[in-house]
């Protein structure tokens, strides 16, 4: 276990500094450079003050110098100033972090609450009723573009029954915690929505699986009641793979949040992602993407970890 | 596991009950079977005609989706406006035809580009196996981990002139279609890479396989003329399941103001204008999402029939 354990970590270090680089290359080759906006804005700036300050602050050295200057600043926490909030980068990312894992968290968890109970029945009785009902609002849940589910939501609560605003953390001045959860409900419920979906064909095609499996017909056979087998034999046994399924989900977990804190006006990481990358702030952008790629790579890590620990079967070697 | 050895070769192993039948015939049969799957394959049939057909008979009744009248904005449906017109002006429905064409070209060439990427890398990975293998699965791995729309978003807004890519492909116009199609590839090949994998080990050791290569038939001969009809089924499924995730990530872009770019329309990029002016006009947030949410899982539910269809196993579970 240990062995296995240590090559997956220093894969996921290896795989977070080869994305690094490669994100630090992609970021100049946006748009502009920092001096460029630095000219849009002060008329004033000669072309030597320009070539001038460019050699100042080594943007006219080779890519590879530069990404090594700036991992070196990255190692020990110094990831620059935003150029958009004119406080650094650590600082600005902090609290959208937070609230982004907020949402994630809750939607994550809501949509599993609902997924697992409706997989299950789904798989009790395949091709019924219920099970064809539930496998439609499953298709319609991975189905639906994220943004218009969003854009029905606001229309439906905040414009026409003027229930719940219509996006926004909070509201001015910060309000309590109540106050807060209000802002919640439409972002959480869009989010959950989106994940509850592709959770509920997973849940269902591993309980199918399992109620094939000896062992269940071993159970039925020495008298344990339909029900008794599915919750104590079954679920424990399709739940396992639904680990996996869930942190691989992560990541487009991140992109559903992304365009639903666009959409909702909510401050957390995706919209710093997409308000840095369209605002040119470099900085941001760079540290902020490698944060949603830590995070994700994090969650596929602890989930190969939880995997190994919950299944007796699992034998890492070493 | 039995199973699918007997059933997978189709010229050769068609089994007993349905000798006589054809592989044909039996595919028929089966996807008739699943009757949502077939309504979503007339529905999605009548879509494309629309689409294509829908803009010229317009302009034979006077009607597009180019002509901006400021005078006549917003307007209801009425005569000679089957759906009303949109912030410009601009006739709704010619426009929602006109947008639906670029949404399904990008959907259906983005699935191809896909498949065919993923396909080579499959083959190219299950068949030489060893070094070639582990490095393809790994950066497989690496890429599902990935928060995609965050790299999406960094790679649409890239300057291509900066990578030194013909201006083809800086255009704003059809550029911008170009551009999203070969970004959506660029990450979605991995479902097809893996299932190419899958498909190739469990026939490169057959004996089908062996005799070709004792006949003295290169790698490239043997994978895409022998071992490729044998597992085309796996990759037609999966590659009309990625019709609708990437007609998702190309809306989502455009919404964002990175994918199709305005005048051209798509799905997308026609709700950016609308979620500004969701409170004058709901309809025009209502109607591209309508048409995007039934082409995508319309798409989703066909490729869920095709599965049903063309799983070797198929006829055991019903």
């Amino acid at each position: 276990m240990s062995g296995y354990l240590g090559r997956r970590i220093t894969e996921t270090v290896l795989l977070l500094l080869l994305m690094s680089f490669l994100i630090y290359a992609l970021i100049g080759l946006m748009p502009g450079d920092p001096i460029d906006l630095m000219l849009s804005a002060d008329p004033h700036i000669t072309s030597e003050d320009a070539a001038r300050l460019r050699a100042l602050q080594g943007l006219d050295r080779p890519l590879v110098e530069r990404y090594w200057f700036w991992l070196q600043g990255a190692a020990v926490g110094d990831f620059g100033y935003s150029r958009l909030y004119a406080r650094p980068v650590v600082e600005v990312i902090g609290p959208r972090l937070l609230n982004t894992l907020i949402l994630m968290g809750t939607s994550l968890a809501l949509a599993l609450l609902i997924a697992i109970p409706a997989g299950v029945v789904a798989a009790m009785h395949p091709r019924g009723l219920t099970d064809n009902t539930i496998n439609l609002l499953a298709f319609a849940g991975f189905s639906v573009p994220s943004f218009w589910l969003g854009l029905i939501l606001i229309i439906v609560f905040a414009v026409q029954l003027g229930w719940l605003p219509a996006g926004g953390t909070a509201p001015v001045g910060g309000g309590d915690l109540l106050d807060r959860l209000r802002y919640l409900i439409l972002p959480v419920a869009t989010l959950t929505l989106l994940a509850a979906g592709t959770f509920v064909r997973f849940v269902r095609a591993a309980m199918l699986e399992a109620l094939r499996e000896d062992f269940i017909r071993t159970a039925r056979v020495k008298g344990l009641s339909r029900s008794a087998v599915v919750v104590r034999h079954a679920m424990p046994h399709a739940m396992l793979s639904l680990v996996t399924i869930v942190a691989l989900n992560v990541g487009s977990l991140f992109s559903g949040s992304l365009v639903v804190e666009t959409i909702f006006a909510y401050l957390g990481m995706g919209k710093l992602i997409y308000d840095s990358i369209m605002g040119n702030d470099y900085n941001l952008a760079l540290a902020a993407l490698l944060i949603a790629t830590l995070v994700t790579l994090l969650a596929n890590l602890a989930a190969d970890i939880a995997y190994g620990w919950l299944d007796p079967r699992i034998d890492y070697g070493g | 596991m039995a199973a699918e050895a007997e059933a997978a070769p189709t010229r050769v192993g068609v089994r007993p009950a349905a000798a006589g039948q054809g592989p044909w015939r039996r595919f028929w049969r089966r996807f008739f079977r699943h009757r949502l799957a077939v309504v979503c394959a007339w529905l999605l049939l009548a879509l494309v005609l629309a689409v294509v057909f829908g803009p010229p008979l317009g302009q034979l009744v006077g009607l597009d989706g180019q002509t901006v009248n400021l005078f006549d904005r917003m307007a209801p449906p009425g005569p000679g406006q089957p759906l009303g017109t949109d912030e410009l002006g601009r006739d709704l429905l010619i426009r929602l035809l006109e947008g639906g064409r670029v949404s399904l070209l990008v959907g259906v060439s983005g699935a191809l580009l896909t498949a065919i990427i993923g396909t080579a890398i499959g083959l190219a990975a299950g068949y030489a196996g060893g070094r070639t293998d582990s490095f393809f699965m790994r950066l497989t791995d690496a890429v599902i981990a990935l928060p995609l729309l965050p790299l999406l978003i960094v790679l649409a807004a890239i300057d291509v002139t900066k990578l030194g890519l013909p201006a083809a492909l800086a255009d704003e116009g059809w550029g911008s279609v170009y551009r999203i199609v070969i970004l959506v590839a660029l990450f979605g090949w991995t479902t097809v890479a893996r299932l190419v994998r899958a498909a190739v080990l469990s026939q490169k050791e057959r004996d089908y396989i062996r005799a070709a290569r004792a006949l003295g038939a290169g790698p490239l001969r043997i994978t895409l003329h022998h071992i490729l009809p044998n597992i085309a089924s796996p990759i037609i499924v999966a590659t009309t399941l990625s019709i609708g995730n990437i007609m998702l990530a190309e809306s989502v872009l455009s919404f964002l103001g990175l994918g199709i770019q305005p005048p051209l329309p798509s799905w997308g990029n026609m709700l950016t204008n609308a979620q500004e002016i969701i409170w004058q006009a709901p309809a025009l947030a209502i109607w591209p999402g309508v048409l995007l949410f039934a082409t995508v899982i319309a798409t989703n539910i066909l490729g869920d029939g095709l599965q049903d269809a063309l799983d070797p196993r198929g006829d055991l579970g019903h």
